[in-house]
């Protein structure tokens, strides 16, 4: 049981930004706007909890102009990736 | 707490099929199934419509065979190009592993055919009363509102593309005698284009 609970990611730990990993695994790519509409959040907190995820190194961003608007899409890491897993993993495991 | 682990994978499982787009689609297909609709167009044009009337608001009478041709040469289109989408879909997802046949796909599928089929329905009833004319409008039409209900559930631009479709439909209507040059148009050139649009930007 403490093995299992070790592999907890504590980044993982609120549910925006357990979003925002969701989305990204199956999304190569998601821009902030979609991101919002899709989670229901506000711009600050999803802004703050996309900072969070991207100091931990799981996603990384692009910004860019679409028709003179910026745009920033994130992209999950391959860190993030293996990490979300093995938290998923963790979270199956406590539940049998 | 249990309850608290279960609930987030239940989250993980909602978000992960509301935000999964089908991205496998590949702009190579696009590009090819331009080149065969215009390879259509011409056939349609050489066989079936050259030194015609039957591009006119009224009803025609098409000859049986003529009738025959035009039904080849649409479904031949049709069949090629359905299969050359699914062959560069194949090419794109298999490096991956994941088989392209999942929920995103499906829901794309589904959501293409709707429209799809019901005015394809409509076509082959315009064609049987002998209004052949309205023909390239109500496919550029039914096409685009595929598109356009599809691109949903994958590459955005798939939206723009279908207005378009839309645009040229009505465009065909509107002057009806050049129906099958705003079909080559649409279905083939525009087509082309976007397809490589797509395989620019989205190249894996």
């Amino acid at each position: 049981m403490k093995e299992v609970l070790k592999n907890l990611d504590k980044a993982f730990e609120n549910r925006i930004r357990l979003g925002i990993m969701s989305v990204l695994m199956v999304d190569e790519h998601i821009d902030f706007n979609e991101l919002k509409t899709l989670l229901g959040v506000t711009d600050g907190n999803l802004a703050s909890h996309l900072k969070n995820l991207e100091k931990s190194g799981y996603i990384t961003y692009k910004k860019s102009f679409l028709e003179r608007k910026p745009n920033t899409n994130y992209t999950a890491t391959k860190k993030g990736k293996e990490s979300f897993m093995k938290h998923i993993n963790a979270l199956e495991q406590l539940l049998h | 707490m249990k309850k608290d682990y279960s609930e987030d994978l239940r989250e993980i499982r909602d978000i992960m099929q509301r935000s999964s787009r089908f991205i496998s689609l590949s702009g190579l297909s696009g590009v090819s199934t331009g080149i065969i609709a215009l390879i259509g167009a011409f056939l349609a044009y050489q066989i079936v419509f050259k030194d015609t009337e039957f591009l006119v608001y009224n009803q025609v009478h098409l000859p049986y065979e003529r009738m025959v041709n035009l039904l080849l040469i649409a479904s031949g289109t049709l069949i090629l190009s359905i299969g050359n989408a699914i062959f560069f879909t194949r090419i794109k997802t298999q490096p991956y592993q994941h088989h392209g046949w999942d929920v995103a796909s499906k829901r794309l599928f589904i959501n293409l055919l709707i429209p799809l089929v019901s005015g394809g329905i409509l076509c082959l009833l315009f064609l049987w009363k002998g209004f052949v004319g309205v023909l390239p409008s109500l496919t550029l039409i039914f096409y685009g509102l595929a598109l356009v209900n599809g691109s949903k559930y994958t590459f955005s631009e798939i939206r723009s593309l279908g207005i378009i479709q839309i645009i040229l439909g009505l465009l065909a209507f509107a002057f009806l005698r050049y129906g099958l040059l705003f079909w080559a148009f649409g279905f083939g050139l525009v087509q082309i284009l976007y397809g490589l649009m797509i395989q620019r930007k989205y190249k894996l």
